[in-house]
């Protein structure tokens, strides 16, 4: 019943990245020069000053046409109508929910903006007000929609999807959101027994896939009835959770490709636990980089 | 832990994952997440450590001074640690808020190091009954990714392993009073033997369960968790064959709100004493390899930076 101890010192520490040609492109910092005025346009990350175009966050430079942006390596999420979060209900107000979604500023979510249960629109009554925190409570875990805007850059999202809602049990697997691969789709479910719901905000859920439920179970209060997670489900959870970890820290991008190619390849570790180790997390990130690199020449 | 909030379905599934000793991230319940050391991070300190578990991240250093014994103990120096949980960590330690968890983790630190077996203070006597060396342990926290006592003990094991107390060149009586010379060159200075120093190991009960190593999630989960100190043996921390010393029960501290039966108590006991000798033996071995890339090249100190 021994446990398993490793410790490294800091002189054996590994170089997490999996740079494939050597290209690694230019960083600017705050307050770099990027260019003279000239007669480019100032995107986002980017400032005037002295005639000349300068850097405002830390991050690469991408230039389309004349407009010159800087893009911040680390940031919280910058939300846009559409994308699909993850968050966690943090307040229960009046007639709205606090939902903490990693941006700047907490999201919300209208009473307006859910299914009610019953499934059916309805108006929303002050019944329905002071039964909120049967709904959502504090801790929560959604999925949500964004959309809208508000003028201060918060998020409003909405529910209003049988796909969107409360989520049961799994992990969460927190990243920076920049590291997440904009998709058509960002609901994933693997043949190797689970769903993935790969936030735009850098929130990952992973979970057991969900067994159908007959309407009339949908209606009664899931939390009571949350089935039993198989050893089978949960090692490939723990394994999801650990490939994400390792392509997060090579900082590699994320879609379900990547993420489907790592899991693959991270049988070479036989158990998931051995994940854990810098070591065999750089040799997973790597394996990938190539699965990828030559999925792309084909 | 500060600031966090799980959802009831997810405390179900940590729960069950524990009783099916199939943790988030594969681990048994007796497993450790890697740990990652650094020793001599601070130069001006005599010993200085800084430890990575996860995202628990802590810096230990270490100051001596010349200090009067006291009355009742005149052949023994002293220690006291000091915890400082920097805002960084989380922002609720901001101002007052982590002076009480500072508090725990120093007072238990400082009756682990005080049991009779646990480390040797003889050693930092200078002049029986009039001079001693006291040692001021400060302690760093600048992460919580949750297990803090563990963490904390390991880096001042690392830290104590790595400081050097001067040698006393002479004494002269003055009256009752005693005039010290010491040495002025660093160099001229004994290591401290630490091999019986405790470590500390946080056995979280998680449903029926004691797991080792909590994750900051885990932890929010159990309703009870024991710490308990263990000296260590000090044939894992030197390259010359000694004897082994069985490790022993130095203290224990509870936090929670539950209670515990007798018995299961006893059988935590016993796990936590076995995951203290792996944890004993394997910062030894890093311990020694460390100081054997300092004694073979000029070490590179990678601190923070990289």
């Amino acid at each position: 019943m021994s446990g398993h101890v490793s410790i490294k010192l800091a002189s054996e520490r590994v170089n997490p990245s999996v740079a494939s040609n050597n290209e690694i492109p230019r960083f600017f910092t705050p307050g770099e020069v990027i260019c003279g005025l000239g007669d480019f346009m100032r995107g986002h990350g980017t400032y005037l000053e002295d005639n000349n175009i300068k850097s405002s966050v830390a991050g690469v430079m991408q230039k389309v046409n004349k407009l010159i942006c800087v893009h911040p390596l680390k940031s919280r999420y910058v939300g846009e109508i559409g994308d699909v979060v993850v968050g966690r209900v943090i307040e229960v107000q009046q007639k709205r929910w606090k939902v903490e979604t990693n941006s700047r500023l907490d999201s919300i979510l209208q009473l307006s903006s859910v299914n009610l249960p019953g499934g059916e629109l309805r108006r929303r009554s002050a019944e329905d007000e002071q039964m909120m925190r049967q709904l959502l409570k504090e801790g929560d875990l959604i999925s949500a929609e964004v959309q809208s805007i508000y003028s201060d850059g918060s998020l409003s999202l909405h529910t209003r999807s049988l796909k969107y809602g409360k989520l049961q049990q799994g992990v969460m697997v927190k990243v920076f959101p920049s590291l997440i691969r904009r998709r058509k789709n960002h609901f994933h479910v693997f043949s190797f027994g689970i769903s993935m719901i790969i936030g735009n905000n850098g929130f990952i859920w992973i979970s057991p896939i969900p067994r159908e439920l007959t309407n009339e179970e949908r209606n009664v209060n899931s939390d009571t009835s949350s089935p039993e997670v198989s050893k089978h489900e949960r090692k490939a959870i723990a394994r999801m959770k650990n490939c994400i970890a390792a392509l997060a820290s090579s900082k590699m991008m994320l879609d379900d490709n990547s993420l489907r190619y790592a899991y693959e390849e991270s049988f070479k570790y036989l158990n998931v636990k051995d994940l854990l180790d810098t070591e065999a997390m750089l040799d997973v990130a790597f394996l990938t980089q190539h699965r990828i690199n030559d999925y792309d020449e084909d | 832990m500060a600031g966090l909030l799980l959802s009831r379905t997810e405390k179900v599934y940590i729960v069950n994952g524990i009783e099916e000793d199939f943790r988030s991230d594969g681990r048994s319940n007796y497993d450790y997440r890697p740990i990652e050391l650094e020793t001599n991070v601070v130069s001006h300190a005599s010993g200085s450590a800084r430890l990575r578990l996860a995202n628990t991240d802590i810096l230990v250093g270490i100051k001596t001074e010349v200090d009067i014994p006291k009355p009742e103990t005149p052949g023994l120096g002293k220690i006291e640690f000091f915890v400082d949980c920097s805002a960084n960590a989380t922002p609720e330690f901001e101002g007052r808020g982590g002076e009480q968890l500072a508090n725990r983790i120093s007072n238990i630190l400082q009756r682990a190091y005080h049991a009779s077996q646990a480390f040797n203070l003889k050693q930092l006597c200078i002049f029986e009954g009039k001079q001693c060396w006291k040692l001021y342990v400060d302690i760093l926290i600048l992460e919580c990714g949750g297990n803090l006592c563990d963490a904390v003990s390991l880096a001042v094991k690392a830290a104590l392993f790595t400081t050097r107390i001067p040698f006393v060149k002479a004494a002269l009586m003055d009256g009752g009073d005693v005039d010290l010379q010491l040495s002025d060159d660093p160099f001229d200075s004994k290591p401290l033997v630490v091999g019986t120093a405790p470590l500390l190991v946080t056995l979280c009960k998680i449903g029926n369960k004691f797991v080792v190593d909590p994750s900051a999630e885990e932890e929010f989960c159990s309703i009870v968790s024991v710490v308990i100190g263990v000296s260590g043996n000090p044939a894992h921390y030197t390259t010359e064959k000694i004897e082994n010393v069985e490790s022993k029960f130095t203290t224990i501290g509870m936090s929670g709100v539950g209670g515990l039966v007798p018995d299961t108590l006893k059988s935590a006991i016993s796990q936590g004493i076995v995951a203290a000798k792996c944890l004993d033996s394997a910062l030894g071995r890093s311990l020694l390899r460390e100081r054997q890339d300092i004694c073979s090249y000029k070490k590179d100190s990678y601190g923070f930076l990289k």
